[in-house]
């Protein structure tokens, strides 16, 4: 028996507009760039359901209902939940129906599509819990799997989510870590006895993700029953082969005239065809199949770049320097109370600002310039710099004025109530004297 | 194959220059040399200006490279006002022409008789001066011209050109059998201008020679930066072109923010007094310096000790200086108004009039260690691909292209 596991990341973050230095202090909107530029947040979200979610959507929900065997699994960053409220609640809805189909698990991740796990354990689960929360709220489903931002896995961080209570995490199938061994089947972390680790089959991942469209690779064009032979040639050497990708592939990254919603819409039929195979969800993944041997993550690994490492996010100084920034100031703007500002400061956790600041390959012109809406990383990183400087004035006024003002409000009680206590006190002293003398 | 003879017009080399065209014909001639060529160097040479020792020195161990000098008043700068007053101070000698056209003229007459003594398979001419003495030796030999473009006169007068000087551009243009631009900002600017097509232009951007910055700060430089000022620094002629009174205004949005920078100021030209008086009157007295003309290791060391260089040029066909401030470690500001915006990808870019832009990143350099050390390292790592090398190799398959055409 073969499954087969989708799970599909849908994700937008916020954007910084093009903030100045002159802008702290006079202006603390960072995410609403109303331009043309593809950092206008409400912009780029009509784009891509238009182009991807909405047709996306409508593609599933059909085959869901052709063939009841269909399944797959969905991960929802909390910041894309939010701006399809914002912007798009139709969007929200054709989700909602896909969920609604029963047929469809949603995973949990953090709410903000973080890095907290590095920086700050305690703002990761409150981050997670944020997340299943808003997923029960908008959907009707507790999470019972989880997926850190971009994959972003290690031994540490499989006891972390097993003590949450979930009961399968996903990560990279990578060959640095699996050595010989085959990403189709289920593994775990040393330092766990419960939790299922889920692994990327990225060579047929990124068969779709990424090399779908192109003319230089051999396979191409690659169609559902080709694809659907390579699945088969996994029966008998491993349990599930899990596809992990952008649910943006499909209409955004490989655009329509591609193909990419044809061959989905054939794939299920012809997966279906060989009765060795099925779909199953990630939950269901780990109920039905034993975990193999250990998957040994002591360092961090991810699904990014060739390094499969948290490069992308963290290689240079500025992307340090920013980061470092932004978690020094955990504690006060927790206890400032402000909500506002909390959820300012968090929106700026969201990974793809770090990732805007890469400058590995940047003289190359790859991926990484073709997601980045910033001109430069520099540009990037000037623009996320000041948003801090404000954040930073924020925290100061919220903790100065007030107190300041409370201050001067009580010292002039004081000075008055001080004024009468000081008149009995005398009055007091002056009758002790005389009754002494 | 018989090595193609070059006879090239062209300026003064540093220390002698006065500008970018001096310091861009030295580094390409001297990477022109390493190749398989006979190149004849037409100089023209001003009173006090290059010894021929010198000269010596430079094409030590280099037989390919011969020096032929026309003695004329021109520079790559000049203008008829200037032009009126070295005629005035030079020695009593009846050679020059009597103004800057008859001069021009009669630097075109020397280089037919050159021309005929030294015989030449292309003719390699830079800049507009020049241009008159390539026409004259095509003229007299027959043999292709190539003209290359380091500044047009929309450049240096922001676009309110002489015109002379733009009808002398647009003769040696035209007259040419193929055109050098320096930039693809300068190829758009001699197709939009000088109705020459684009096809007959090909850019071959400036380079710079590896340069050993384990240099020591002299010790006034060395007192700013243990005091902890920040320097931003501006090269260059002070001159319309060159915008730096943007350069001032820039100086004045920063110091709102950051009060404890120096804008140093390096270079001379016609705008200084009026640029001198700006900053004064905007009350930045004690916070702009000028430094006057500096070259040389000095130079090197002003890159060296700012934390961020900035080129707010209204029109830069290439701009050299930046990649010397790269090569010295020290990140940049460029406007994208210039050439070499185009080959570098390490650095930062903004119009020349957006003052709020350029003030935002300076703020942001002086401020974050990260972003300086990034833009410096990376942008260091740039400019070793920018080389002379590269854009003598490129001449070279000109003039064999050419050559083998007209034959």
């Amino acid at each position: 028996m073969t499954s087969v596991c989708f799970y599909f990341q849908v994700h937008q973050p916020y954007r910084t507009k093009k903030y100045r230095i002159f802008d702290v202090g006079n202006d603390h909107h960072y995410f609403n760039d109303k331009s043309d530029l593809d950092i206008n947040n409400e912009k780029i979200l009509h784009k891509v359901a238009k182009k991807c979610y909405l047709p996306m959507n409508a593609l599933l929900l059909e085959l869901l209902k052709k063939h009841p065997e269909f399944k797959f699994s969905f991960s929802f960053s909390g910041v894309f939940l939010d701006q399809l409220l914002e912007f798009s609640p139709e969007t929200l809805k054709s989700f909602q129906k896909l969920v609604g189909t029963g047929q469809v698990e949603v995973l949990d991740e953090t709410y903000y599509h973080s890095l907290a796990y590095l920086y700050s354990k305690e703002e990761f689960k409150r981050q997670v819990t944020l997340h299943r929360e808003k997923v029960q709220k908008l959907f009707g489903v507790v999470p019972t799997a989880f997926r850190n931002t971009e994959l972003i896995y290690n031994n540490e961080l499989a006891k972390t989510v097993e003590e949450m209570g979930y009961k399968a995490i996903l990560a990279e199938g990578a060959d640095h870590l699996l050595g010989w061994r085959s990403p189709n089947f289920l593994y775990r972390s040393p330092n766990t006895t419960k939790i299922k680790t889920l692994l990327k089959n990225y060579r047929l991942s990124d068969d779709i993700a990424f090399r779908f469209s192109s003319r230089d690779w051999a396979e191409w064009p690659l169609n559902a029953e080709k694809f659907s032979g390579w699945i088969n040639e996994v029966n008998g050497n491993g349990n599930v082969v899990n596809l992990f990708m952008d649910y943006e592939t499909f209409g955004e990254h490989q655009w329509e005239d591609t193909g990419i919603f044809n061959f989905m819409r054939a794939l299920p039929a012809e997966i279906l065809k060989n009765s060795d195979n099925d779909f199953v969800t990630v939950t269901e993944a780990a109920k039905r199949y034993p975990a193999v041997g250990e998957f040994d993550a002591h360092n961090f690994v991810s699904w990014a770049d060739i390094e499969r490492d948290l490069s992308a996010w963290l290689s240079n100084g500025m992307q340090h320097e920013a980061i470092n920034n932004l978690y020094a100031m955990e504690t006060e703007v927790l206890a400032s109370g402000d909500e506002e500002l909390i959820e300012d400061w968090r929106k700026l956790q969201t990974s793809d600002h770090f990732y805007y600041m890469c400058t590995k390959w940047f003289a190359d012109g790859d991926v990484h310039k073709y997601f980045n809406p910033y001109d430069t990383p520099y540009e990037a990183f000037i623009a996320f710099n000041n948003v801090l400087h404000d954040v930073r004035l924020r925290l100061k006024t919220l903790q100065l004025p007030e107190k300041k003002t409370k201050k001067k409000v009580v010292a002039k009680k004081v000075s008055k109530k001080k004024v009468s206590i000081v008149k009995k006190v005398v009055k007091k002293v002056t009758k002790k004297v005389i009754k002494k003398k | 194959m018989k090595k193609i003879r070059v006879l090239m017009f062209g300026w003064e080399f540093p220390p002698h220059n006065s500008g970018g065209l001096g310091t861009a014909c030295y580094g390409l001639t001297k990477a022109l040399s390493r190749r398989d060529l006979q190149v004849t160097f037409v100089l023209p040479k001003k009173i006090g200006g290059l010894e021929h020792d010198f000269l010596k020195i430079v094409f030590a161990n280099i037989r390919n490279i011969k020096i032929r000098e026309i003695k004329t008043l021109l520079h790559p700068y000049i203008n008829s006002e200037l032009y009126d007053e070295y005629l005035r101070t030079a020695p009593e000698d009846k050679v020059y022409g009597l103004n800057l056209f008859d001069e021009v003229r009669r630097y075109g007459l020397q280089a037919r008789v050159l021309a005929l003594e030294e015989p030449h398979d292309v003719i390699h001419a830079h800049d507009w001066l020049s241009f008159r003495a390539g026409i004259e030796a095509k003229r007299v030999s027959g043999k292709p011209l190539i003209v290359h473009v380091h500044a047009t006169e929309f450049d240096r007068t922001g676009g309110n050109p002489n015109q002379y000087i733009y009808d002398e551009e647009r003769r040696g243009l035209h007259a040419a059998d193929c055109v050098i631009a320096v930039s693809q900002h300068t190829k758009n600017i001699i197709v939009e201008h000088y109705g020459i097509p684009a096809e007959k232009i090909s850019v071959v951007h400036n380079g710079i020679d590896y340069i050993d910055h384990k240099r020591y700060l002299s010790p006034a430089l060395h007192n700013i930066k243990t005091e902890g000022k920040k320097i931003v620094l501006f090269v260059g002629r002070i001159t319309i072109q060159k915008g730096p009174d943007y350069f001032i205004k820039v100086a004045k949005r920063v110091l709102e923010y950051e009060p404890d920078v120096l804008f140093i100021m390096s270079g001379s030209g016609d705008m200084e007094h009026q640029i001198i008086r700006m900053a004064s009157d905007m009350g930045l007295g004690d916070k702009v310096v000028f430094a006057g003309f500096v070259r040389g290791d000095d130079l090197m060391k002003l890159y060296r000790a700012a934390d961020l260089y900035v080129m707010p040029s209204v029109s830069e066909p290439f701009g050299i200086t930046a990649l010397e401030s790269l090569a010295n470690g020290t990140p940049i500001l460029v406007s994208k108004q210039s050439g070499v915006a185009e080959v570098l990808t390490h650095v930062l870019k903004s119009d020349f009039w957006d003052i709020d832009d350029m003030a935002d990143k300076i703020v942001n350099v002086i401020t974050s260690v990260a972003l300086k050390e990034t833009l410096g390292q990376l942008g260091s790592i740039d400019v070793e691909h920018v080389t002379w090398e590269s854009a003598a190799g490129k001449c070279n398959v000109l003039y064999d292209d050419i050559v083998n055409n007209a034959h």
